[in-house]
């Protein structure tokens, strides 16, 4: 998942000038659980970050976290005039080498058009919330350390580097090792 | 990765400026807050001038305004002005020993991360650090 979203700060009043502002008030932006009627903009808004559209991808991603969630799985969408603008999908996982459970976010779109309108930050409040209410205290994402924006994003939002480190490992012919 | 005092006051500058935007704030102002000689802070000032960071007005009242965006522009931004980040991949590639090959890989993957947490924090995220750690102080 890829896209460029809004970054907020406690210093949102200090924006230059003439800087790039939000194009509308938050009050209007909704967040809610993912609907079947949702999804033909979620694969489109998809296929226009990434260039792919996975529509089976997406049906099978809906079963799992739209309607099979029992609370510890969510997909969410960012709604403004019947519009969805964005979506970010979370879980709780638990144990993962010994940590205790934690909310993992591992998609995050928004449309092009909605940057700067803190969709982001209310997708994220909104996927906070739930993971708070069934006790989870930490957040995590992973993103590739060239995705920059991303990665501001969720500095903005308060996140630092955590307690665990990725590693990865080319494996299968073409690995060299 | 270890920073030139050049980026360090680069770095110290920008966040100055980007606290009182829309103000022009005198070079001197800064030097004396940071305790480095004028001229010195004036060639760091010169370069964030061309890359379009800060702006500069001459005169009475004049001073240096930040210009760029805070929640776009990030650290590594500023440094990539200051510092040649790319020289330390070669010199480890063309290493004589294994040795010296093994620990370039490990300081490259040091340097990669540096990199990516530098590119990761917008002078707006900045300040709001700033703000937070200006609220813990005793």
């Amino acid at each position: 998942m890829d896209s460029k979203l809004p970054q907020e700060g406690r210093r949102a009043a200090r924006r230059l000038p003439g800087a790039e502002r939000p194009a509308a008030v938050d009050e209007e932006v909704q967040v809610r659980p993912v609907r079947q009627a949702d999804l033909p903009e979620v694969i489109a808004l998809d296929a226009t970050v990434t260039g792919l559209h996975k529509a089976d991808y997406w049906q099978r991603v809906y079963r799992r976290y739209g309607i099979g969630g029992q609370g510890l799985r969510h997909f969410l969408v960012a709604v403004q005039g019947g519009r969805v603008l964005g979506f970010m999908i979370g879980e709780v996982r638990d144990w993962e080498f010994g940590s205790p459970p934690c909310g993992w976010v591992f998609a995050i779109d928004v449309d092009p058009r909605a940057r700067q309108r803190r969709v982001g930050t209310h997708l994220l409040a909104a996927m906070r919330e739930r993971f708070e209410r069934v006790g989870v205290r930490v957040l995590r994402t992973m993103l590739a350390s060239d995705n920059q924006l991303l990665l501001s994003f969720f500095r903005s939002q308060g996140m630092t580097a955590g307690r665990l480190i990725p590693l990865e490992l080319a494996i299968g012919p073409q690995s060299g090792e | 990765m270890k920073l030139q005092k050049n980026t360090e006051l680069a770095l110290y500058s920008v966040l100055e400026f980007a606290a009182r935007p829309g103000e022009h704030v005198p070079a001197a102002e800064v030097a004396a807050k940071y305790g480095e000689s004028l001229h010195h802070l004036a060639k760091v000032l010169s370069e964030l001038a061309r890359a379009g960071i800060v702006d500069s007005v001459r005169g009475v009242g004049g001073g240096y305004r930040f210009a760029a965006n805070p929640r776009r522009l990030t650290l590594l931004d500023v440094i990539r002005l200051f510092e040649d980040l790319g020289a330390a991949a070669p010199a480890a590639a063309e290493a004589a020993t294994p040795v010296d090959r093994a620990l370039g890989q490990v300081l490259a993957e040091i340097d990669q991360i540096a990199q990516a947490t530098f590119g990761s924090i917008t002078v707006a995220t900045m300040l709001g650090m700033v703000d937070r750690a200006a609220a813990r102080a005793p």
